[in-house]
């Protein structure tokens, strides 16, 4: 195999957040014509290292080779000026603009008047759409399209940059398999033409499929490299973890308790797409003692019935019992109090605030457990703030520690630990182990099977088969608002789970995906 | 990204960091504070006098008491223009109750005492507050032009109220028994004057509400991420709705004070004081978009403000070029605080380039 020429090389590049020390002096190359996978935990420095080659992040140490040249990356469009373009792992989107509008923002193609060439930016979004064969029109609004094809613009902006050096960190996280399987053939394409590509994928195998070079990063450092031949899924894992990282829970006890959470017949309107149902007619009952997967691809009205079930959103109709008691018409708070809580999606804009320590993220949700005559005893607030941190086990300096400070995985420990000090019975949690490393997944879900031992009823919402497989009592699988299978995940296959959530009630055989099985429907 | 390593001992104090940090966006109010003393002290012989100090200290009260109110309203994240109006409303509502109303549909008048009288112009302070309140929490009305409509319905029934008059009887009759008004309001107990003395109890009041309530931490919580302090259970509107009557009950307390000090009641009194409680606030170290702020922040801020505008007063600079000088020193308070905080990170970086060790990983086959 043509081993490629060298055309970035990143020299004992160092990166410092505040005391945080995210990448140790790191040497690492880019080839041309070959597709160069990172791999790595959360937190392992990859996207901090893809921030650096862009220009997005200064390093603090060492320097960046570009051509055989040392170069100085100031800004992002220092990098598009040098051929490099990076696809980000959250969208860069502006969704009141159109998709001609995205593609070319900060680049707008001028006619000689020195106004916008609309015609010749729509030519080549028609163009770049067509490629990723994608029916979108150019002047389609970006908040009309759904999420996979917000993140396929996204994509189109940076081919439309031409860049010798691609970046792609996450692209197919909303991604169906049929749009993975065309972005990977523009990939095949590109790397044809002598593009160098850097891919980052959580998803592994995906990853593995489109690997040339194979680079694994580990606690700021390269601990692993190796090209294509012999790479697997095992060798991946071991050089990631720095050992096995096997979580199994399909053993755990199956006595349950009495029905904790019934939900009857429910459903929920997205408001936000013209009264479609969101959720059409759930019913699912959850013991105590009981960990309940909700299977199902992104749209399927997951995250809308945990929103509702919560409190957040409405129940439009069905019933939502708590121990046989009506939840309707109660707060969020109310819940809360009653001991149903949700540990929500995303963690960033719904779990924690941003501006607070540890310690306040973890007590505001029990703050009035801590009052003494009308204010909060600190002693009370420590005192249960520090039990958490050492049940759930959260790596920090303390709890006056910024809460910017934690990994992705301490942080999912915070806002699971500020519920779980609510005491809650039932817990819900919308994809608890999403950007979280491989390690910190097997830490949560020991902790609800733990709770969930001491009597916790745990319904959780997981786009990972391998999770609804291994760690969980029940699988439920949702698919276009409705439950289409319940599966015991002691007898079914990975085949089984995934042919369901297609939407086809009937879950046989075919387990290629069709375009038509993407999710539907706006999934803001 | 950011793993804090595990020379983590859990019980360790660790606060000072993020102390420090508050520390330096109040410390560069204290400074212009004490830049701006000492420039004036300088320029006027009588700047420094106690007298004028006190004199000083008097009108920064009125502004710092409504810049409390300000402070809980901008740690939400919103905003609240109607304060200014909100203070001529209830003076004029004051003024109205002392010289006696006639009671609808009888030939009576009625002079309330004066404890009722304070208590009817907080209430009604408060009402504006709720009315902002509500808009903004239930309706989804955008603080600003919310906040922006009262200030012209309170200044509008203020001026229907009093007909554009100003209403001066204010020291009641013995005979009706609803004297004390100024007598309280315009006291001088231990020789400080009296509106002192209430941004005194405010400030320590509000202080406490804000560090050891769970209403303090939920309004922190909702300023700084609204979403997932709701999704804790924090009953997020009624903070929203709170901040604005605490802002309006404040606003009211003003114009009680200002009602006593002048003493008169008038339509107009108040006008633009909104602005220079946000000014404070900003200048004390808040952040517009919620969540960041103290009230120790807010008084000085409030001070640097009151101690400048007195002082250009004192040597005699136009009230024109007050204006001009008022505007810049509120621009190059707020400067200095982004420039500070570029360099805090800038040397944060610094600091971490000469500990980075320069030995290459044990990276297996790196480099070629």
């Amino acid at each position: 195999m043509n081993q490629g020429d060298v055309v970035l090389r990143a020299v004992d590049v160092s990166k410092t957040y505040g005391v945080t020390r995210a990448l140790k002096g790191v040497n690492f190359e880019v080839r041309a014509g070959k597709v160069t996978v990172l791999f790595g935990e959360n937190g392992a420095g990859k996207s901090t290292l893809m921030k650096i080659l862009s220009g997005v992040e200064q390093p603090s140490g060492g320097h960046l080779v570009l051509h055989g040249r040392p170069v100085e990356i100031r800004t992002t469009n220092d990098a598009v000026d040098l051929g490099i373009a990076i696809i980000h792992q959250e969208l860069n989107l502006a969704p009141n603009l159109s998709v001609r509008d995205n593609v070319f923002i900060g680049r707008e193609l001028l006619t000689r008047a020195g106004t916008v060439d609309r015609r010749c930016e729509d030519e080549i979004t028609a163009e770049l759409m067509a490629r990723l064969e994608e029916d979108i029109h150019p002047s389609t609004p970006v908040g009309d399209l759904r999420l996979g094809q917000q993140q396929l613009v996204e994509i189109a902006r940076a081919l439309a940059a031409d860049a010798r050096i691609l970046i792609m960190d996450e692209p197919t996280s909303a991604l169906s398999h049929s749009e993975v399987q065309v972005l990977f053939k523009v990939v095949a394409d590109l790397t044809t033409h002598g593009v160098a590509i850097v891919y980052i994928s959580h998803h592994l195998e995906e990853a593995i499929e489109i690997a040339d070079h194979a680079v694994v990063f580990r606690d700021g450092e390269l601990v692993a490299q190796r090209d294509a031949e012999g790479l697997d899924m095992d060798w991946v894992v071991r050089s990631m973890v720095g050992r096995a990282a096997e979580y199994d829970f399909r053993d755990e006890q199956r006595e349950h308790g009495d029905v904790a959470l019934s939900i009857q017949d429910v459903r929920v309107v997205d408001t936000s797409a013209g009264g479609r149902l969101a959720v059409d007619g759930v019913s699912i009952d959850v013991r105590a003692g009981e960990v309940v997967c909700l299977y199902g691809l992104m749209g399927a009205g997951r995250t809308e019935l945990m929103e509702a079930l919560s409190g957040r959103d409405q129940v439009a109709s069905g019933r939502v019992l708590l121990h046989g008691v009506d939840l309707k018409g109660r707060s969020i708070g109310e819940r809360i109090e009653r001991g149903i809580g949700l540990v929500p999606e995303d963690r960033q804009r719904d779990g924690l605030v941003q501006l607070m320590s540890v310690g306040a993220n973890l007590s505001l949700a029990s703050l009035l457990g801590s009052i003494k005559r009308l204010l909060v005893s600190k002693k009370a607030e420590t005192a249960s703030i520090e039990r958490e941190i050492e049940d759930v086990k959260v790596k920090t300096a303390g709890p006056g520690a910024p809460i910017t400070s934690l990994s992705g995985g301490n942080q999912q420990k915070v806002v699971i630990g500020k519920m779980l000090l609510t005491d809650p019975t039932v817990l819900l949690l919308d994809e608890p182990t999403r950007g979280i490393d491989v390690g910190a997944k097997g830490e949560i879900f020991s902790l609800l099977f733990r709770e969930a031992r001491r009597g916790l009823a745990v319904l959780y919402v997981t786009s990972e088969v391998g999770e609804a497989l291994t760690a969980s009592h029940r699988i439920v699988v949702m698919a276009k608002g409705k439950v289409v299978a319940e599966l015991d995940p002691r007898t079914t296959t990975r085949q089984e789970i995934m042919s369901a959530s297609e939407g086809t009630v009937e879950a046989s055989g075919s387990t290629t995906s069709s375009p038509d099985s993407s999710p539907i429907g706006a999934t803001s | 990204m950011t793993e804090t390593s595990a020379r983590a001992q859990p019980t360790a104090r660790t606060r000072k960091p993020v102390n420090l940090n508050a520390l330096l966006v109040e410390g560069r109010a204290l400074v212009a504070l004490v830049v701006i003393i000492a420039v004036f002290a300088v320029l006027s012989d009588n700047y420094l006098r106690p007298e004028n100090l006190i004199i000083m200290t008097r009108h920064v009260a009125m502004n710092a008491i409504l810049a409390i109110g300000m402070l809980l309203v901008i740690l939400n994240g919103g905003i609240d223009l109607s304060v200014g109006s909100t203070v001529g409303l209830t003076g004029v509502i004051a003024g109205y109750l002392l010289k006696g109303y006639e009671m609808p549909f009888t030939a009576l008048i009625a002079y309330p005492p004066v404890w009722v009288v304070i208590i009817v112009s907080l209430a009604i302070g408060s009402l504006v507050g709720l009315i902002n309140g509500l808009l903004v929490s239930r309706l989804k009305i955008a603080p600003f032009i919310a906040t922006l409509g009262m200030l012209y319905v309170a200044r509008g029934i203020a001026l229907l109220i009093t007909d554009g008059e100003t209403f001066t009887r204010l020291s009641g009759d013995p005979q009706l028994g609803n004297t004390g008004f100024l007598t309280v309001l315009a006291s001088q107990p231990l020789g400080i004057p009296f509106p002192i003395w209430v941004m005194v109890v405010f400030a320590l009041a509000f202080s406490l509400v804000l560090t050891r309530t769970a209403f303090g931490r939920w309004l922190y919580a909702t300023g700084g991420n609204s979403r997932a302090a709701e999704l804790s259970g924090v009953p997020v509107k009624k903070v929203q709705t709170w901040v604005y009557v605490a802002s309006g009950f404040c606003a009211g307390a003003v114009g009680l004070l200002l009602t006593a000090d002048l003493p008169a009641a008038t339509p107009q009194g108040g006008s633009l004081s909104e602005l220079n409680a946000i000014a404070a606030v900003v200048i004390g170290g808040a952040a517009l978009s919620g969540g960041r702020g103290t009230v120790r922040g807010t008084i000085i801020g409030a001070f640097v403000i009151g101690f400048l505008v007195d002082g250009l007063v004192i040597i005699g600079v136009s009230t024109f070029w007050q204006q001009v000088i008022k505007g810049a020193v509120i621009i190059i308070a707020v400067g200095i605080d982004q420039v500070q905080q570029m360099l805090t990170a800038r040397s944060a970086i610094k600091k971490a380039q000469v500990k980075t060790p320069l030995k290459t990983p044990e990276a297996v086959g790196a480099g070629a």
